[in-house]
């Protein structure tokens, strides 16, 4: 049985738990409000002179370029475990050639931009929140505003367009190694035929497809730059907030990369 | 009404004053300035003398606009510093030039491209601008470093280049937040010089913070002391250097005994 003050006491830990609960809902909110209002201002800033292309086209190349690498590996060998288990699976119906279908369909509606949209939020949205981490307690922002610069206009306008662009360039590629992994391990490696699995590839696979995980891979790419920027940004204090606001940035833009695939996903459905 | 806006910015350029300022973090209880108020005279060379976690570095947060007091104003080359607007600010920006406690050199930048930064949207040529850094770089002590990285460089260095980037774009005002601290004592005395020498031959404003009472007794027209988050003495290098006032003598010392309360925090 529970005496008085121990079952106050069990209580008071339980109202805790949830007032803390509810802290961090209202935390979250709040946060996330303060991302949106920075799309705006990165939105507003975006036109203001000078332009600065050139921020634009180097951060293109970190976000874009530099992570084509890590982008080819993971498409395809998301492509050919695709491969290898839908055709173990679909042997049993008869239905090997329709691997080619599952693989093609997956891998651009739904992995190539998932998967790319997690590397590169490991990759880069984590760098981007360092960088401007480290800007920030260095008081280098600081130091932008006192040179009439927008820090905004500067450090987070190129970063967030560079990210919203390459994405849907990087998916690309993921799309299309996946689908030649899966070629290859249907052909080459299980011997089927080459000709069924072209056919089967574009009979199903239509335009929107594509242009749908094109879509989502834009807007991971504008989310996970944004949260990046954000965290990198916001940083109050030393190193260790730093490292803080890394670890939030891809947790974050992880999360938010599933979010977003759902609601894209259930738009179109 | 416009006319009279524009005069008003006339006679207040090149001059700084707070004014019973009142200055928080957050919803905090405790006030780092508590009423501040101080004037700077156009080619004047004010000094601000204070212990560590005084408020100094907040100070000049204020003037350059990254923080509003919660009460008082903040004038600065005739600009109402937290009521301006973006535009305004980014203006009167270009008037202020700001050497930060530890450099903020940008990491990604040479150091020329750093000491030129201000200058950029001016449609120079990058040579003129690498002959204005070496010029600058020149003028500060430092030969032969336009190449290399901030990282490349020891402390008193990049701080000599953040006095080169601050006063690359000839401000009217020059803002310095602890310009000689972590400097050997020659090249401290190098830096004084060459903040002498900004006011005296270019009619600079410049505000100095520092704990460096050498630096402070040269440089300074008028030195004052903050503690508390006001100013507590104010006066001429002598004025100050003869106060009976028990805590500047402690503060100007340096003694660890005496009636100044050593605050909770160090900064
Ligand atoms: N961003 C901040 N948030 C909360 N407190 C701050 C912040 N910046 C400075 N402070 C506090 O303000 C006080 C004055 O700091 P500062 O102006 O940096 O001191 P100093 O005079 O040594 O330059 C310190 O007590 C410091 O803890
Ligand atoms: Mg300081």
């Amino acid at each position: 049985m529970e005496s008085g003050p121990e079952f106050l006491g069990s209580m008071w830990v339980r109202m805790a738990w949830i007032s803390s609960i509810g802290r961090y809902g209202v935390d979250s909110v709040a946060r996330y409000g303060r991302v949106l209002l920075m799309l705006v201002d990165t939105v507003r800033c975006t036109p203001q002179r000078p332009l600065r292309f050139h921020l634009f086209l180097h951060q293109c190349l970190h976000v874009g370029v530099y992570s084509v690498p890590v982008v080819l590996v993971t498409g395809a060998f998301t492509g050919a475990v695709l491969a290898l288990q839908t055709a173990s699976a679909f042997r049993l119906f008869g239905a090997e050639n329709l691997v080619a279908t599952v693989v093609a369909l997956s891998m651009t509606r739904e992995l190539g931009p998932v998967l790319t949209g997690i590397m590169v939020a490991g990759r880069v949205g984590s760098a981007m929140a360092a960088e401007l981490g480290t800007m920030r307690v260095t008081e280098q922002i600081d130091a932008l505003h006192t040179l009439a610069t927008n820090p905004v206009k500067y450090l987070i306008v190129p970063r967030v367009w560079a990210a919203t662009v390459m994405l849907p360039c990087l998916v690309i590629f993921s799309d299309l190694l996946g689908i030649m992994a899966g070629r290859f391990i249907m052909v080459d490696v299980l011997g089927n035929s080459p000709v069924a699995y072209y056919k089967r590839t574009v009979q199903f696979l239509d335009f929107e497809d594509i242009q749908i995980g094109l879509i989502k891979a834009a807007l991971f790419g504008l989310s996970l730059a944004l949260i990046g920027c954000y965290q990198g940004y916001s940083v109050r204090g030393g190193a260790r907030e730093v490292g803080f606001a890394v670890n939030r940035a891809v947790v974050s833009s992880i999360g938010m990369i599933f979010v977003i695939n759902y609601l894209v996903t259930a738009y179109f459905f | 009404m416009a006319d009279a806006a524009r005069a008003e910015i006339i006679n207040g350029s090149g001059t700084i004053r707070l004014d019973n300022v009142w200055t928080r973090f957050g919803g905090e209880e405790s006030w780092i300035h508590r009423g501040l108020s101080f004037d700077v005279r156009v080619g004047e060379s004010f000094v601000i003398i204070g212990g560590s976690g005084a408020g100094k570095s907040v100070l000049v947060k204020l003037l350059i606009g990254l923080l509003a007091p919660e009460r008082g104003n903040v004038i600065v080359d005739g600009i109402d510093i937290p009521h301006a607007t973006k535009g305004d600010l980014y203006r009167t920006m270009k008037h202020i030039g700001v050497l930060f406690q530890f450099g903020a050199l940008f990491d990604s930048l040479t150091i020329w491209e750093n000491v030129t930064f201000g200058l950029q949207d001016r449609g120079l040529s990058d040579r003129e601008l690498r002959r204005i850094a070496t010029e600058k770089l020149k003028m500060v002590g430092l030969r032969g470093v336009e190449d290399r990285l901030p990282s490349q460089l020891s402390g008193g260095m990049r701080k000599r280049v953040g006095l080169a980037r601050a006063i690359a774009y000839e401000p009217d005002i020059l803002i310095c937040d602890e310009p000689t601290s972590g400097l050997d004592p020659v090249m401290s005395d190098t830096i004084s010089e060459l903040i002498l020498q900004m006011k005296e031959r270019l009619g600079v404003t410049t505000l100095t913070i520092t704990h460096d009472m050498t630096s402070a007794y040269k440089i300074g027209d008028r030195i004052g002391m903050l503690y508390e988050g006001r100013i507590l003495a104010c006066g001429t290098p002598e004025e100050i250097r003869t106060s009976s006032d028990p805590i500047v003598r402690q503060f100007i010392e340096g003694r660890a005994l005496g009636p100044m309360s050593i605050g909770g925090e160090e900064a």
